[in-house]
């Protein structure tokens, strides 16, 4: 476990793994979401207070979702970057970046969009609605204070600090809908007893989110890969794998 | 077909959100791809000029 966990951990191996999956990973995340979504817009039933608006949940939950499912992944590869000194681990978290801030203020702008019809306003100063604006904000510090550093190591050991004192905000996103009486409605698929919501309903839901992070881990590889040639360009590996291509 | 596209009355709403998701999704793509071909011309040129000073 320990062996491959640290063979993992080598620019090299990442490297070859992951070009080894990504053609498979990304064919397996189209085909989900083009699933779950036609599943969503086409075979789910309407709901019975909120019509055929509802749908926006196809693509509004897996965006959330990826918002904070990136921010946790960015935070954990900082920390262990920044305590075991990995580089590896550097560049994962630097990759989450982007993408993390782009699903961020997709969920921000579909529930925006859903919100109208339903509540009536595009925003609202509510718990989980503002929490999730302030991961945008965490993103985007995160990415411009990577950029204000031209020495990549050190640019990793200043952005992984912002990042894991972002993480606090993740559980208050998490339990907005808890903690205060919000707007927002309460969780409808994460809870300990049975989901509220019908299973014709759920499960093209289920298989967007399944696509969705498996598109999330695609960008992911890519983006990774591309740090890597970018972090090693010194090396003898790369000359001998860019040679091979 | 037009039912479908009306969607009730929220046409507008689901499909703006879902074109929107589209644009976001196909955007992220065509930027980790961009970085990733990026990231391998500066290295060929690189490896370009570091032979070509050798020989």
């Amino acid at each position: 476990m320990w062996t491959w966990f640290h063979k993992l951990g080598s620019p090299p191996h990442f490297f070859r793994i992951s070009g080894a999956l990504l053609p498979w990973i990304s064919s397996i995340a189209f085909l989900l979401m083009v699933l779950g979504i036609y599943g969503g817009l086409v075979l789910s039933p309407a709901d019975y207070q909120q019509g055929d608006g509802f749908r926006i949940i196809y693509v509004h939950v897996p965006a959330a979702w990826l918002s904070m499912l990136a921010y946790v992944t960015m935070a954990s590869a900082a920390g262990v970057g920044l305590v075991w000194r990995i580089k590896l681990a550097h560049a994962v978290a630097a990759s989450c970046a982007v993408p993390g801030a782009s699903f961020t203020f997709l969920a921000l702008a579909t529930g925006s969009i859903w919100g109208k019809p339903m509540w009536g306003t595009w925003w609202e100063w509510d718990a989980r609605l503002t929490s999730e604006l302030i991961l945008l904000f965490l993103y985007l510090g995160y990415i411009s204070l990577r950029n204000a550093f031209s020495d990549v190591s050190k640019a990793d050991r200043a952005s992984a600090v912002l990042a894991l004192v972002g993480v606090v905000n993740i559980p208050i996103i998490h339990y907005s809908v808890t903690w205060w009486n919000t707007l927002h409605q309460g969780a409808t698929v994460s809870k300990m007893a049975a989901p509220s919501i019908s299973g014709s309903m759920l499960w093209p839901l289920l298989v967007s989110a399944i696509g969705f992070t498996l598109f999330f881990v695609a960008l992911l590889f890519t983006r990774t890969r591309a740090e890597i040639l970018m972090r090693e360009r010194r090396t003898k590996w790369l000359t001998e794998v860019l040679e091979g291509t | 077909m037009q039912e479908f596209l009306y969607m009730g009355g929220y046409g507008g709403y689901v499909w703006s959100a879902f074109g929107l998701t589209a644009i976001v999704l196909i955007w992220n793509w065509v930027a980790a791809r961009r970085a990733y071909a990026g990231a391998i011309r500066k290295l060929r040129a690189r490896q370009e000029s570091a032979t070509g000073s050798n020989s």
